[in-house]
Formats: C-alpha cells, sequence, structure tokens
C-alpha cells in the first residue's frame, strides 16, 4: 500500500504545474507562489509524501484543483455508482462464466459447446470500447429498447444513491454491466472447463464412479466443487480488475462512476483526484485478496488444516 | 457353478492409425470365497480386464465383445445394468490411496452418499453403517475420524478408507487394482491380511490385480496371467509357481529375486537376450582398472540431516530428523545395501553423499578426504567425478529435449573439455555398448526408448565420468519384474569388471539380497543395523529388521 501510494504520489506530484491549470492566465507571479504555500506544494518532498500519507489513510486526498470541491467528497459521491457497476458485472460473470463452463466441460464435442467457445474467444479479444460501442448501436440505436448513456433515475438513500429502485435505473444499468463482464465470463468459462476437464480424468471421479455415484452428483458435486476452487482465487483478482476496465465501459456509456471521473481528471492534470483513485484501487486489491484467502480457509479443508498447525 | 464368469472378453482403443487390443478373447471363472490374482507386466491388460468388468474403461476404448456373467445375469448385456451394479455388487480399489479419494470431501460424506445411493438408507443409519465400517477396517476412534478430510489420514488409512467405501454396500464381488504398490511392506502386509480376512468373513469373490509375484504367492487361491492382453495361462497358484507350462511364465517366475537364496546372475529365458560378459572389454581401454584394495572409500560419520518446517524461524520443535546420526563405512568394490521404508532416511543420505544436499551435522569422508566441507570448486568438481547417481524414475531423470548422445556428451566434456570430437563419440559408442544398447540409439531422444532401455541410459551416464562409486537409488522400483532382472544383471557385470562400488538403495529385500554384499537397515532416520547380506536374512539381530524380514511377501512361501 505505501508503495502504490509513493508512486501515486510521486508520479503526479512531478508531472504538470496544477497551478497553471486552477488559476486564469492574467494572475500575478506573487498570487501563484502564494497560492503554491497555501497548498503546501512549496514544501520538501518528504514532508509532503508524509503529509500525504497521513491525510490519505484519513480519507482526506485534498481539494480537487479543478472542481474545487474535496476529493473525498467527490469520491462518496460518485463510489455508488461504481460499485453497483461492478457488482452486477461481477456477478453476471460468474454466474454465467460458471454455467457455461461446467456446459462446455462436460459436453466437449457437443456444437453448442463449440459455439460458446468460440463466441468466448470473441469476448476476449475485442476490446471493452469496441463491444459496448457495438451493444450501444444495436439496442439503443437500432432497438432503442435500452439507454445509451448514465444511470437513468436515482434514488437517493442518504449515504447512498442506488439505480436499482427504478425502471430506468435498471435499464440503464444492463448495458455498462454485461458489456463490462463479458472479458471476465469468457476467462471464467475457459478456466471452469478446462478444470472440469482435468478434474473428470482424475482417480478419485473414477473411483466415484466405480461406486456406482450417480453421473449427476459426480459432475456437480465432486467435481464442480472442486473444480472452483481456483476460479475463486482467478475471480478475486478480477474483481479488482473490473473496477480498473470500468475507467472505460464508464466512459463509454458516461457513467458517472469514479472511473468517468478519473478520466475527467487525467485531462485537467487533477492530481489529488488521480492520487486518491489510485490509492483507492490499490486498496481493493489488497482488500479482495485478504478475502479470497479468508474464503479459501473455509472452501479448501486442506488449508485449514495447515493454518492451524501453524497457529497451534 | 462360478460365481463370475468372464467369457470371450475384448477390450479395444481405437487409435488415429489402428486399433489396440488391450485385451483379448479373456475367459476368467471366479467362485465365491476365493482369491484370483491376475498378474503381468506393464501392458499386459490386467488392468483393463478389471475396469472392463464393471464397463469402466475410458473413452475411446470400449468393450468390443464377450460377456461378463454375475450370478446368472450378464451385466455387459445391458449398460445400466453395469452401472447400477456399480458399488451394489461389485466394488474397485484403485492402486494410489492418495488421489483415489475426493480431497474437499470428508470420508463421512463420501461413505454415506455411496450407501444412500444403493440402499434405502436414512442419514442416520448410513453414518451408523459407515462408523462400523470403518471399525471393521482397523481404523481406530472411527467416530472422530468420520469427520475427518482424506489429507488427514497416512497412506495405509487411506487404503482402508478406500476398502470401506469399496465394501460398505457389501458386494459380492472385490477388484483390487495394485492395492497395495503404492504402500510400504509392513503396511502391505496389513492391507493384505485384511483383504484376506473379509473375502473370508464375507464370503466375496476377489480379483487381486498385481504385478508383485511375492503378493501372489501369499495372497491368492488362484493365478492367471496376462502378457500383451492375452491370457497365457490360469491355474491353482501353487502350479502356475511351481510348474509353469508357458515358456513367459517360466521366465517370470524366473526374474522374481528370491528371497530365500542369493543367486550369481538371474535367469532370463526370453532368447534375444545375449550374453553380454564380453561386451566391456572395449570400455576397459579407457578405464583405469582400479585394485580391490578393501579400504574405505566412503566413511560416514554422525550424518545427520533436518528438515524445518518452517523456513523463516528456526524453530527445532517443528524441524523433522530424516537422518539422525548415523555411521557407517563402504570399502572399496563392494556393493553396500540401504534398505528402509518410505521415510527412513535412505534417499536423503545417498543424497548427502553426492553433495546434493548439506548435512545437518557430521562428515562424509570420500577416500579419507572431507567433502561435505569442500568450498572449493575446481576440488569439488574432481569429488563429483568419481561419485555418481543413478536415479529411480528413468522418464524424469532425462532431458527429453536432449539427444541420447547429448545426454552421454554432457558429462564427459564437463569433465575432459579437450577431448576431440572423434574421440568422444567413440567413447559414447562404447558406453552404450557395455550397457548393451545399439549404436545408432544415440541419434534418438529418450522417449522413443522403453522404461527399461532409459535406465540403461542414465547407467550410460553414470558411466561416462568413470566413477569409483555408484550411487543407486531405487534404481530398478519403476521397472517390471523381468526387465528389473536384465537391469540387475546389468549391474553386477558392470561391478566386477570394473570393479565398481555401488551404494545401492532399495526398499525391496529380495532385491537387496541378489546385489549386495553388505546391508544397513534404516527406521525413522536411524540405522538399526549393519551387518553381511547373508547373515542379515539368516539371522536378523535388530527387531525391526526381523519384522521386515518376517512381512515380506515371500515367492517361496508357495512351497511350504
Amino acid at each position: 500500500m505505501l508503495v502504490v501510494a509513493f508512486v501515486s504520489f510521486s508520479l503526479f506530484n512531478f508531472v504538470g504545474d496544477p497551478i497553471n491549470n486552477m488559476v486564469g492566465e492574467e494572475t500575478s507571479d506573487e498570487e501563484r507562489a502564494e497560492l503554491r504555500e497555501t497548498l503546501g506544494l512549496m514544501d520538501p518532498i518528504h514532508v509532503q509524501f508524509s503529509r500525504f500519507v497521513v491525510n490519505a489513510s484519513q480519507g482526506e486526498f485534498g481539494i480537487s484543483y479543478q472542481l474545487r470541491r474535496p476529493v473525498s467528497e467527490l469520491i462518496v459521491e460518485r463510489l455508488p455508482a461504481t460499485i453497483e457497476l461492478v457488482v452486477i458485472s461481477a456477478l453476471i460473470a460468474l454466474i454465467t462464466g460458471t454455467l457455461l463452463g461446467v456446459y462446455t466441460g462436460i459436453n466437449r464435442k457437443g456444437f453448442l459447446s463449440d459455439l460458446i467457445l468460440a463466441v468466448s474467444l470473441l469476448g476476449v479479444s475485442l476490446p471493452t470500447f469496441v463491444i459496448g460501442i457495438l451493444f450501444i448501436y444495436l439496442f439503443a440505436v437500432i432497438l432503442g429498447i435500452l439507454p445509451s448513456f448514465g444511470r437513468g433515475e436515482v434514488v437517493d438513500l442518504g449515504f447512498w444513491t442506488t439505480g436499482f429502485l427504478t425502471t430506468s435505473g435498471l435499464k440503464a444499468i444492463i448495458l455498462p454491466s454485461v458489456t463490462l463482464s463479458l472479458f471476465q465470463m469468457t476467462y471464467i468459462i475457459r478456466l471452469v472447463r478446462a478444470e472440469m476437464m482435468e478434474i473428470l480424468q482424475t482417480d478419485y471421479i473414477k473411483f466415484a464412479r466405480a461406486r456406482g455415484i450417480s453421473e449427476k452428483s459426480i459432475k456437480y458435486k465432486h467435481a464442480l466443487k472442486n473444480g472452483l476452487i481456483p476460479v475463486i482465487t482467478i475471480a478475486g483478482i478480477n474483481i479488482g480488475t473490473l473496477i480498473a476496465f470500468s475507467i472505460i465501459t464508464e466512459t463509454v456509456f458516461q457513467w458517472p462512476g469514479m472511473g468517468f471521473l478519473f478520466i475527467q481528471a487525467v485531462q485537467f492534470v487533477d492530481i489529488p483526484i488521480m492520487s486518491a483513485y489510485l490509492v483507492f484501487i490499490a486498496f481493493v486489491f489488497v482488500m479482495i485478496n485478504f478475502i479470497v484467502d479468508i474464503l479459501y480457509y473455509f472452501i479448501d479443508p486442506r488449508i485449514r488444516i495447515k493454518g492451524d498447525a501453524a497457529s497451534g | 457353478m462360478s460365481f463370475l464368469k468372464i467369457e470371450n472378453l475384448s477390450v479395444d482403443y481405437p487409435m488415429r492409425k489402428e486399433t489396440v487390443n488391450a485385451a483379448k478373447n479373456v475367459n476368467i471363472q471366479v467362485n465365491k470365497g476365493e482369491i484370483l490374482g491376475l498378474v503381468g507386466e506393464s501392458g499386459s491388460g490386467k488392468s483393463t480386464v478389471g475396469n472392463a468388468i464393471i464397463n469402466l474403461i475410458d473413452s475411446p476404448g470400449k468393450v468390443s465383445s464377450g460377456s461378463v456373467i454375475l450370478g446368472d445375469i450378464n451385466i455387459h448385456e445391458d449398460q445400466t445394468n453395469s452401472i447400477k451394479y456399480r458399488g451394489k455388487k461389485i466394488g474397485l480399489i484403485f492402486q494410489d490411496p492418495q488421489t483415489s479419494l475426493n480431497p474437499i470431501l470428508t470420508i463421512g460424506e463420501q461413505l454415506i452418499e455411496t450407501i444412500q445411493t444403493h440402499l434405502n438408507y436414512t442419514k442416520e443409519e448410513a453414518k451408523n453403517k459407515s462408523i462400523e465400517l470403518l471399525q471393521e477396517v482397523g481404523i481406530k476412534d472411527a467416530k472422530k475420524r468420520f469427520n475427518n478430510y482424506p489429507h488427514q489420514f497416512s497412506g495405509g488409512m487411506r487404503q482402508r478408507v478406500v476398502i470401506s467405501l469399496a465394501l460398505c454396500c457389501e458386494p459380492e464381488l472385490l477388484i483390487a487394482d495394485e492395492p497395495t504398490t503404492a504402500l510400504d511392506v509392513s503396511i502391505q502386509s496389513q492391507i493384505l491380511d485384511l483383504i484376506k480376512r473379509l473375502t473370508k468373513e464375507r464370503n466375496l469373490a476377489v480379483i487381486l490385480i498385481t504385478h508383485d509375484m511375492g503378493v501372489i504367492a501369499e495372497t491368492t487361491d488362484r493365478v492367471a496371467v496376462m502378457k500383451n492382453g492375452n491370457l497365457i495361462e490360469i491355474g491353482n497358484t501353487k502350479e502356475i509357481l511351481t510348474e509353469p507350462k508357458e515358456i513367459y511364465t517360466k521366465s517370470l517366475v524366473s526374474s522374481v529375486p528370491p528371497t530365500n537364496k542369493k543367486i550369481s546372475r538371474f535367469v532370463i529365458i526370453e532368447k534375444d537376450i545375449k550374453n553380454n560378459l564380453e561386451n566391456n572389454i572395449k570400455i576397459l581401454n579407457r578405464w583405469e582398472k582400479k585394485q580391490i584394495t578393501n579400504k574405505n572409500l566412503i566413511d560416514i560419520k554422525n550424518l545427520s540431516k533436518s528438515f524445518d518446517d518452517n523456513f523463516f524461524t528456526e524453530n527445532t520443535n517443528n524441524s523433522v530428523m530424516a537422518v539422525n546420526d548415523v555411521s557407517f563405512k563402504i570399502n572399496e568394490g563392494e556393493s553396500f545395501g540401504l534398505v528402509g521404508e518410505s521415510g527412513s532416511g535412505k534417499s536423503t543420505i545417498a543424497k548427502m553423499i553426492v553433495n546434493l544436499f548439506q548435512p545437518s551435522s557430521g562428515d562424509v569422508f570420500f577416500d579419507n578426504i572431507c567433502i561435505t566441507k569442500i568450498k572449493n570448486k575446481t576440488e569439488m568438481m574432481k569429488f563429483r567425478k568419481q561419485i555418481q547417481m543413478i536415479f529411480q524414475d528413468p522418464y524424469s531423470s532425462l532431458n527429453g529435449r536432449l539427444k541420447v548422445k547429448e545426454i552421454i556428451a554432457e558429462p564427459i566434456r564437463l569433465h575432459n573439455p579437450s577431448i576431440t570430437n572423434f574421440d568422444l563419440s567413440d567413447y559414447i559408442f562404447d558406453l552404450l555398448d557395455s550397457v548393451e544398447l545399439s549404436q545408432n540409439s544415440s541419434e534418438r531422444y529418450p522417449h522413443e526408448f522403453s522404461g527399461g532401455q532409459r535406465q540403461r541410459i542414465s547407467i550410460a551416464r553414470a558411466l561416462a565420468t568413470q566413477p569409483r562409486l555408484l550411487v543407486c537409488d531405487e534404481p530398478t522400483s519403476a521397472l517390471d519384474v523381468s526387465i528389473q532382472a536384465q537391469i540387475l544383471n546389468l549391474l553386477k557385470d558392470l561391478q566386477e569388471q570394473l570393479n565398481l562400488t555401488i551404494l545401492f538403495i532399495s526398499h525391496d529385500l529380495p532385491v537387496v539380497r541378489q546385489m549386495c554384499d553388505r546391508i544397513g537397515v534404516l527406521k525413522e532416520g536411524k540405522l538399526c543395523e549393519v551387518t553381511n547380506t547373508e547373515d542379515l536374512f539368516v539371522k536378523p539381530q535388530h527387531p525391526y529388521t526381523k519384522e521386515l524380514l518376517r512381512l515380506m511377501p515371500k515367492i517361496e512361501s508357495i512351497y511350504r
């Protein structure tokens, strides 16, 4: 975390002069210097950095140069949109990905499996924004059934704004979330498929067959449970990636989330927002990996024993 | 009237180029209360027959003809029939207990599921029955262990769980496919006793598939010998082992190392093996023949090695003593055997002698120089040249991307950089000759060779540096008996002609008896006794040695 904080701090601290963006052409040099002083930009680097870390740990990232509002406030405002988008697309990716993966893993030679795999190849190779634009063209322009941008109507719950409670909000989330999930989904399909194929060859599946256990139980209880272990690892890492990818999707669909905020910030060299965003993403990655490790403990009994031995 | 009748069973594996007949018109009958041994070397189709009985042949293989009649019912007539019989009427045990249980389900879950699949039991009844079964197969604390996962059991215990799973719905036929091959002798005899006991108590019909003639001799009533998918001979175990009619059975029986006497060479009956006594003369031209001096070549003093469980903390409570205060000497020109069960530290000692591991304490002296303290690289090279190693698995110990000549040339070049290309290839040919491989094999890659031939390549590579000491770590345990006999003959001949000193590591007592002059017995990292081979087998001193000898499956037991 500290390393990421330093990188995000230093990278942006030496790129461009924020004062130039904040003030107009006719501001005098004295006024500029004064502003620098108040923003703390004249202090030595290490002082600036330690201030940055202390503030960041309290959720304080300074004031946006561009919008002149506290960054933390901006992030809280934009956070629900991104979280909703990411959660929905993660669910889509996990559920459909696993289902299709199991299907193609079991029915290896069927026409439908070949079709799914061919389409999934498209999902891997086409960049997100192309898919997004294609979706907008198809569903919003030609068919006109789904909105092409924005979140639709949102309901404000005080601490959280949600699009789930209105029809237009629900409609609006379909296209961006499907677009976002497509890449992960194809990834999971292939992973689950490979895992299922491998596990169905193992001795314990053969032994289960020899005991006369039904095919259904073998596939969905014995094989799938084993096959999901690596999927959870990948899925954990990928939820982080989803947030990162959401920059592109949010831009394509004009989704008022954090990624969109970041892109706007980049255009204006708005350093506090950019560094806050980077630190936030790093934090999410660390948290997700932590959660995945804990999940492992519950899913895989082999790890549980090692953990017990180490602690006791 | 036999309980199980296999009639004209054939199994085909259609390949891209041709169809492989894994079993051809096999006819076997098994009675209740009888153990039938199915014996053969790898690729003989013995497992195929076992799996074909319950229609468990991996695709693309299929049963192409024949019938399997259990009681009065032909279970191959209807696909659903044979599946219904799996587990219920026919139980199957696989070779490797490490992989035949699902790692993320408790053994209780696996037992209950199997019982409920076949019998109309409630969960509670199924649980009680499973606990009874676990007790029956000899698992202590069955109630507690019921909720354990497979990895919490040792290998032998896992095989017991597997047996309980195979028996949980009271099948009438049990097929055991190499049930003890992955286990140590002491556990092997327990598992075999268990199978024998259950056969009697439950009046089971048992098919025991194995390659181990000792197991066959001690366990089975009748035996069927298979080769290349054909049934060669079937009959009473005693008759087959003592008076085999077919040539193949004769050669199979004669390649098994006898446990009760030492023989000078294994009798190889197959005709295409020529006598090789002349072959090593060429390589001798380059070899300075060593004088047998009877002095110590290797002197090991208080050698210990501990492996820490935890890499970061030096917590000695957690560490495992793989080798614990071991001292012995090997004389020049003799072959010294190290025997012990898995985990006894025999391979660890070998690796410390060839300096792949650093000992935690103690020293290894080679020719009176302490080689564990050498820091200088060029000094070390001198010793590496004189000590060579042959590993257990001939499949992973040869680099698959190199041609045989490159594999053998590498150590020669390393220790003699100035050798000319002509001289080098000449030397490689001589080496190949000495291990009875043809010269044109030098241009081929390891995957084109069989296991026994690969082990010959390993030996040629080890001989390339003209070592004084050859460390053989289970050199034949991955091989079939007839191949094992050839390799052991080869090693004996080479030793005789080159005056090699051999450290021979094995878990197989009969093999060690044939190969070694003196033997050290290891148990849990400690040396129990070191003595002359014949003394060890005739009048063992240490109780552990006695135990090992008692449990060793003996092919001669059939004469009793």
